[in-house]
Order: structure tokens, then C-alpha cells, then sequence
């Protein structure tokens, strides 16, 4: 993430303030062609799909579609589950991330890479994983079970669980990021002045990774957004509890088009509007 | 430059269909001329005529043991052919059927399902049902809850996962609950027959309504529970060759390899019942 914020700022820096735009447009110019040829046809290799959806959509019966209650229930409990699972992620993972960054103990790169196993996991592998070890006859949950009567799978617990494994990896690697870019002098000053370590971590290092842990919090919100595969796995389906967009979307495939490309569209619309909206206040800044 | 973005759309658009187009020319083993399909009569192995590359048939999920084991029959009736398999939901199945997939043959767990695509005209000729499957409640060994009804599912702590509607299964389910007058909230509803009845396995949830084929299938590890709803939800199964297969004779000969004597024992002693 922050080899990303930083070549970001390199072009805004050579724009300069006025004759930017001349100068980018020559830049784009001096672009050589090779380069330039695999670049548009990648863009519209990630592009053009979803402009299928929007060619496809049945127009004139999305209104219909839309309004049907079963829509607003897969809405809300994906934007639901998605905010709680981020939630999950930010209590967990910004300590995490700080115990990577910031401390060393032996085994400190193999933890680094379990925790971003998610990442590159298939997410049916982790919704299976944490079947076995939360489900009702798994390691933790069979004790969940007798202790308590709490069993995760087919709740909307077991939702924002599975969303949370596979979309805490994002806010790890980018608050890590931001820790490491952020000089620890400032804390070290902090705390010669006698504040406490963890006002040093509050009043000071916070505040200068806030934009680092903003933008993985917008990362991991997006994730758990479109999170499909462990939350089948794991939570299992079923209307207002555990079926969120991604899921109705898979099951409206089974029998109706339309209606899942009218589902994607809402899915697509809300998530190009939380990266656009967010994506340069947060991720611009180093 | 928005000229030049749009010709280099279009050429990735075509590079794009160009490898699909590629992929699917791949597959088959070229078309011959002759549609003259063999009829459904008797040993399939008689008359044959000289059959060649690859059949791809797409098949329910609950027909994945049976199907298995009669492509590699049908192979040692034909050689020089080779059978590939597609198992899934059956409506996945017929939908990427209707979007142009290359399929020789198609075999859902519903008659309605063929429909959606016998209705968009990719069958060729009419389908034919060859066996039959009826629902039974599918409960850990031992039975652990003493499920003897579909009315015991409703006893609360009874977790039930059913297929989503929206596939045979739980269509089926809902018509036989409808039927039995019960009112059941499962936990969860599947994609697919399996998917149930892994929920089961697992022990995630203490019972769900499955095929009688599948329980069989799985008797190792699942026991049946029959109820007499389950006369009223009878599925079908239909199985047709594809009016756009690229393997017309090996898509012939494949459905009437299942009608045949042969097939019809390997299906009934799974469980499946005569049409």
C-alpha cells in the first residue's frame, strides 16, 4: 500500500501548479506505443465486463426488481455485515499491524505471512476452515455450543466472521505500511516528554497512520462487501439472516438473469461510489 | 484518442472472443454431417455407427456417481470416444447451456429445468425422462434426534438446511412440505442437492431433505428417513441432446446409451426409480 500512496504523489509533484496539463498531455505523448497498446487493452479487459452488466440490464424492469423487499433485506445486511466485519478488522488488526511493525521476536515474518494468508487463500478455503473449527461440531464451536448454545454458522455472526477473515488481511498490509513509513521518533519524543506508551500510540502515532488505516479500512470494507465464497461456506444462506448480495446475486443466476444482473448493478453502483468517494481523500495522502 | 480507445475496446472484445472461440474449437472433435440420431431402443452397442472425438454431457449433481460410472461403460462401447462430465445444480447448468456453452448432451434432476432450455430452442428433438428420484430426509448416523416425520423437523433445536427454490431439490422440498402441511424455517438454503447434505455430514445441521439416491449414495456416513409426502414431489429427470452440440452422433448415442438396458441397471440399483 505505501509503495502505492508513494508513486501517487510522484506524478501529482511533477504536474506543478499551472502548466500541468500541457506537460501531462506531452507525457502521455512520449508514452511509448508498446506500453501503451497492453495498457488500454487491460483497462478494457477489467472494464468492459461491467459495462456488459449495464448493456444487459433489463432497464425497464429494474424499478420492479428492485423494489422487491427481498432486495433491500440482501442490501442492507451486506452493508451491515461489511461495516461490522471492517469494525472486526480495526479492533484486531491495527494492533496487529503495529505488533509487525513496530516490535521483533523470533517467527515475526512467518506470523507476517499468515496473516496475509486470506489474501491469496480461496475464500470457500476459509469459509471450510472456519467451519471446522467454529461450526458446530469444530474445535472452538462444539464448546460455543454446550457452553453458551452459540452456534456461529447460518447467523449473521457467522456473516461479519467470515467477511472479517477474509477482509482484515487489506487493513493489516496498509496500516503495517503506514507504521513502518511513519517515523518513530515522534513517539520516541512523545515519550520522553512522559506520556505513556499507549498515549504516545494515541495522541501521536494514530493520528500520523490515520490516513494509512483509513484506506484500509476502505479496502477491507469492500472486501467484506463482495465477500461470497467463505460466507456460503461458513454462514450458510438464508433471506435477512445469513444471505447477503453476493449470495442472491449466485442464486438469482440459478433462475433469473435479470434479476441477478439488476442485483449486480445495485452491488456495483454502491461499491464504485464508497472507492471513488473515499479512494483520494484517504489514499492520496501518504 | 477516444476514437483510438474505442478501436483498441473493440480489438480486445475480439482477442477476447477470438480465445474463446478458440477454446470451444478445441473441444469437439469436428462435426460430420449425418444428424440421423440411433433410436432409444435396446443394447446401444448394436449398429453403432463409427463415433469419434469427445461427448461433454452436463449433469445434475445428484446423478454424479451414476453417470460417472456410465460414461466409462459407454466408453468401452465406444472406443475411440471420450466422455466428460459437468455435474452442478441443474439450473446453472441449463443457464450456461442457454449462454452458448459446449454442450452435447443435458441431464437435469426437473422437467421444468429442461424447459428453460428446450424453451430457448437448444434441444434437439424432445426430451426424454429416464428415471425418476423422490425426496427423503437426510439425518446423521444413528439419527440422533429421532426424526420420523417431516412434522419433526419443526420441533424446535431441530436445524434443517433445504435447497434454495430455486434449484430441483428445493422445489421439490417445497411441494412435499406444502403437501405434509408443514411450515418449516430451515437455517439455510443450499445451492445444490450436495451442499445439504454435506451440512448434514458436517453435523452443522441435524437433518435435510435430499434425494433417496443421494442418502444411498452416502450411506456411510447418512441414513434415510422416508416419509409418505414424498410421493407428491416426484422429480423427473429428462435428458436430450443439445441442438447446437458439436458432437451430434456422440450426443445421439450418449442419451440412448441411458435408456438402454444397461443404464437402467446401473440407475435403479443407485436408488433411481423407473420413469
Amino acid at each position: 500500500m505505501s509503495t502505492r500512496t508513494a508513486s501517487r504523489s510522484v506524478p501529482a509533484g511533477a504536474d506543478g501548479p499551472s502548466p500541468g496539463r500541457p506537460r501531462r498531455r506531452r507525457a502521455a505523448a512520449r508514452l511509448p506505443v508498446t506500453l501503451l497498446l497492453p495498457a488500454l487493452l487491460g483497462l478494457g479487459f477489467l472494464v468492459l465486463p461491467l459495462v456488459g452488466l449495464l448493456v444487459r440490464a433489463p432497464w425497464s424492469a429494474l424499478p420492479e426488481q428492485l423494489t422487491s423487499p427481498g432486495v433491500w433485506e440482501a442490501l442492507r445486511l451486506s452493508l451491515f455485515c461489511a461495516t461490522a466485519a471492517t469494525g472486526v478488522s480495526l479492533v484486531l488488526g491495527v494492533p496487529l499491524a503495529w505488533l509487525l511493525a513496530r516490535t521483533e521476536f523470533p517467527g515475526r515474518r512467518l506470523v507476517r505471512a499468515l496473516v496475509t494468508l486470506p489474501l491469496v487463500l480461496p475464500p470457500v478455503v476459509g469459509g471450510v476452515a472456519l467451519l471446522l473449527v467454529l461450526g458446530r461440531r469444530g474445535i472452538v464451536g462444539r464448546w460455543l455450543d454446550s457452553a453458551f448454545g452459540i452456534t456461529l454458522p447460518f447467523h449473521t455472526s457467522g456473516v461479519v466472521l467470515a467477511e472479517a477473515f477474509v477482509a482484515m488481511p487489506f487493513l493489516v498490509i496498509s496500516v503495517e505500511g503506514a507504521l513502518r513509513a511513519a517515523d518513530p521518533r515522534y513517539e520516541e519524543a512523545a515519550a520522553t516528554l512522559g506520556a505513556s506508551r499507549l498515549t504516545a500510540f494515541r495522541r501521536v502515532t494514530l493520528p500520523l497512520i490515520a490516513p494509512g488505516i483509513g484506506a484500509g479500512a476502505v479496502l477491507a470494507w469492500a472486501r467484506a462487501l463482495g465477500e461470497f465464497g467463505a460466507t456460503i461456506t461458513f454462514a450458510g444462506n438464508f433471506p435477512g439472516k445469513t444471505q447477503t448480495m453476493p449470495l442472491a446475486v449466485y442464486l438469482a443466476m440459478e433462475r433469473d438473469p435479470e434479476a441477478a444482473i439488476a442485483l449486480s448493478l445495485v452491488l456495483l453502483l454502491v461499491s464504485v461510489a464508497v472507492l471513488v468517494g473515499l479512494r483520494d481523500r484517504w489514499m492520496s495522502t501518504p | 484518442m477516444t476514437t483510438t480507445t474505442r478501436r483498441l475496446v473493440v480489438a480486445a472484445a475480439a482477442a477476447l472472443a477470438l480465445g474463446l472461440g478458440a477454446t470451444a474449437c478445441g473441444s469437439d472433435g469436428g462435426k460430420t454431417g449425418a444428424d440421423v440420431a440411433p433410436t432409444a431402443t435396446g443394447s446401444a452397442s448394436a449398429a453403432a455407427p463409427k463415433l469419434s472425438g469427445e461427448v461433454n454431457v452436463f449433469a445434475a449433481a445428484s446423478l454424479t456417481g451414476t453417470f460417472t460410472e456410465l460414461g466409462k461403460k459407454f466408453e468401452t462401447n465406444y472406443p475411440g470416444v471420450k466422455v466428460k462430465f459437468n455435474f452442478g445444480g441443474s439450473s446453472a447448468l441449463a443457464q450456461s447451456i442457454n449462454s452458448g456453452a459446449p454442450a452435447d448432451v443435458f441431464a437435469a434432476a426437473s422437467t421444468s429445468t429442461m424447459k428453460t432450455v428446450s424453451d430457448a430452442g437448444g434441444v434437439n428433438g424432445t426430451a426424454a425422462n429416464f428415471v425418476r428420484n423422490t425426496l427423503t430426509i437426510a439425518v446423521p448416523k444413528g439419527n440422533p434426534k429421532h426424526v420420523a416425520t417431516l412434522k419433526d423437523l419443526t420441533t424446535p433445536g431441530v436445524k434443517v438446511a433445504l435447497c434454495a427454490k430455486e434449484v430441483p431439490c428445493g422445489a421439490a422440498a417445497v411441494t412435499a412440505l406444502k403437501a405434509a402441511g408443514v411450515d418449516l424455517t430451515p437455517v439455510t438454503l443450499e445451492q445444490d442437492v450436495k451442499g445439504a447434505l454435506t451440512k448434514v455430514e458436517l453435523g452443522e445441521v441435524d437433518a435435510s431433505l435430499v434425494y433417496r439416491t443421494d442418502v444411498k449414495a452416502d450411506a456411510a456416513k447418512i441414513d434415510g428417513v422416508d416419509f409418505p409426502e414424498a410421493e407428491k414431489a416426484v422429480n423427473d429427470y429428462p435428458i436430450a441432446a443439445l441442438a447446437k452440440a458439436p458432437n451430434k452422433d456422440g450426443a445421439a448415442a450418449f442419451v440412448a446409451y441411458i435408456q438402454s438396458a444397461e443404464a437402467k441397471q446401473v440407475l435403479t440399483a443407485a436408488g433411481f426409480q423407473a420413469p
